[in-house]
């Protein structure tokens, strides 16, 4: 289980994350919902201990990743798979030492093994005969496959998602979903999501959460989500830009000037 | 008045800011040196792409720089008749200024420039986050191998340069000043000591480190995309300079007083 208790993060004096409380239960797939800029990807980023906290805590197994050094926080970093929003594959290995770098780093596994475990990751997302091609020589949603099939390649028991569906075309998206929903069911894995992306998230997720000023103003399953009251909640989920959360904020000069 | 003391204050905290991360970069550079794995490939590569790679174009403004130096020299001399001492001259500048100080100029602009920006690229597109999440420390993984690349092939390519300038100052000496091949010989090792030639290869070892942690540093704190990335790959270059000619000031005094003593 991951619990996250009075997280607080400011940059440059402005507050990101303010005394945010939130449990991911061991196997659910969670997705964090707000809008962009509101602090989802620091929120992921503490969570695998990219980013120290200014206070709060992160327990991964009741373990704090704020307090750990160095060693401490590289053996748990071992059970997290993460998949960019930009994909993040090393420009300059191909892709066949992108999906086997843990692998390369981690462990003493021969070439062959290597190979076959490079197979059957790539497979698993869809993708076969591409391990000699560079970064470069893919479209964005082949880069988000082999960025998925390097986040699963070390066998890893929570995987985090930052903007899955971001940057490539809706039907990508839509395949995208459903590559995160059956890796979630054949790996057993605890999946964390953040995405504005809402018809992704009633997709893959078990339970929404939603980020906003700095903390969680609601979560609930899909359905709980899509029946919410909360005006807030309701604004962003249907997409509307007049309610409480653009209040004061007046989108006619996007159209005029 | 209290806009330009805040301005200054700023200026100094930046200052100060800069300094501590260069230095925490260093420190934690070489403690992450003797740490396993050791990663000799990724050294090799680099020793080639900072080292051989660089060896054409050090050795052609190396030559240049030679024949320009005796042809000025020999400008000055010819009113005392004193063109033999021209070999002297091209040798001991070459070895003990000139040499260390234009080739870490020139690994600097091509080499220092290329790494911020690689580093900055990696930054933005967060490759650098991915390879924490991997459990890889990126000291380790990307300023390690280029430190040791470029402590290791800036002195080789600075002997390098010492000898093509030398050859550069042969060739105007023989083909146009008429001194001949045994007497330019002659005068190019006799007054040469050995301490010119190692006060030059120290020089460029700490250039070594200055051009590496200076492109390092700015790379892994660029922000911004790839405005970011132009920016700090400006800045890598300018503040190496700007580091190398005053370390190198800081040096020759060093080794001026010490050698007196």
């Amino acid at each position: 289980m991951i619990e996250i208790i009075d997280l607080c993060k400011s940059f440059d004096g402005h507050k990101v994350l303010d005394n945010l409380n939130l449990r991911i239960n061991t196997g659910d797939t969670t997705v964090i919902i707000g809008r962009s800029g509101c602090g989802k990807s620091v929120l992921l980023k503490h969570i695998i201990g990219l980013l120290r906290p200014d206070s709060g805590h992160v327990l991964i197994d009741g373990k704090d990743v704020t307090k750990m050094d160095e060693k401490q926080l590289n053996d748990v970093r071992l059970k997290f798979g993460m998949l960019f929003q930009g994909a993040a594959l090393f420009d300059s290995l191909n892709v066949f030492n992108n999906v086997a770098f843990g692998l390369n780093e981690h462990s003493n596994v021969s070439f062959d093994e290597k190979a076959k475990r490079v197979a059957e990751c790539l497979s698993l997302v869809g993708l076969k005969d591409i391990e000699d091609k560079k970064p470069a020589e893919l479209s964005g949603g082949m880069r988000k496959r082999v960025g998925l099939a390097r986040a699963i390649c070390m066998k890893p028991r929570i995987l985090l998602y930052d903007e899955p569906t971001t940057g490539v075309d809706p039907i990508m998206g839509d395949a995208v979903n459903d590559l995160i929903a059956e890796l979630h069911n054949k790996l057993k894995v605890t999946s964390i999501a953040v995405t504005h992306d809402m018809s992704s998230a009633y997709k893959i997720a078990d339970k929404i959460a939603m980020l906003y000023n700095g903390s969680i103003r609601a979560e609930g399953t899909p359905e709980e989500i899509k029946n919410t009251k909360d005006p807030i909640v309701r604004q962003f989920i249907t997409g509307a830009s007049k309610g409480p959360i653009t209040e004061g904020i007046d989108f006619q000069h996007l159209i005029t000037e | 008045m209290k806009d330009f003391i805040v301005m200054l204050g700023r200026r100094f905290m930046n200052f100060v800011k800069y300094a501590g991360g260069v230095s925490i970069l260093l420190g934690e550079t070489l403690f992450w040196i003797p740490m396993p794995p050791l990663r000799r490939k990724q050294v090799v590569e680099q020793m080639s792409k900072i080292g051989v790679d660089s060896l054409p174009i050090v050795a052609m403004i190396s030559l240049f720089t030679g024949m320009v130096l005796a042809l000025q020299s020999a400008y000055q001399m010819q009113r005392f008749a004193a063109e033999m001492y021209i070999a002297a001259l091209v040798a001991v500048s070459m070895s003990r200024e000139l040499g260390p100080v234009l080739t870490a100029l020139i690994v600097a602009g091509r080499v220092g420039a290329s790494i911020t920006a690689e580093l900055g690229t990696m930054k933005v597109t967060e490759q650098i986050d991915a390879l924490e999440t991997l459990a890889t420390n990126p000291i380790k993984y990307l300023v390690v191998p280029r430190f040791l690349a470029l402590i290791v092939m800036l002195p080789i390519l600075t002997l390098f340069a010492d000898v093509i300038g030398g050859l550069g100052g042969y060739i105007i000496g023989t083909m146009k000043l008429n001194i001949s091949h045994g007497m330019y010989m002659k005068n190019t090792w006799e007054p040469l000591k050995y301490k010119d030639i190692y006060t030059g290869l120290i020089k460029s070892f700490f250039f070594g480190i200055i051009i590496c942690i200076t492109a390092c540093y700015e790379g892994m704190k660029t922000e911004g995309g790839a405005e970011g990335v132009g920016r700090s790959t400006t800045a890598s270059v300018v503040v190496s300079f700007i580091l190398i000619i005053a370390s190198d000031c800081f040096f020759t005094a060093l080794f001026y007083f010490v050698g007196k003593q």
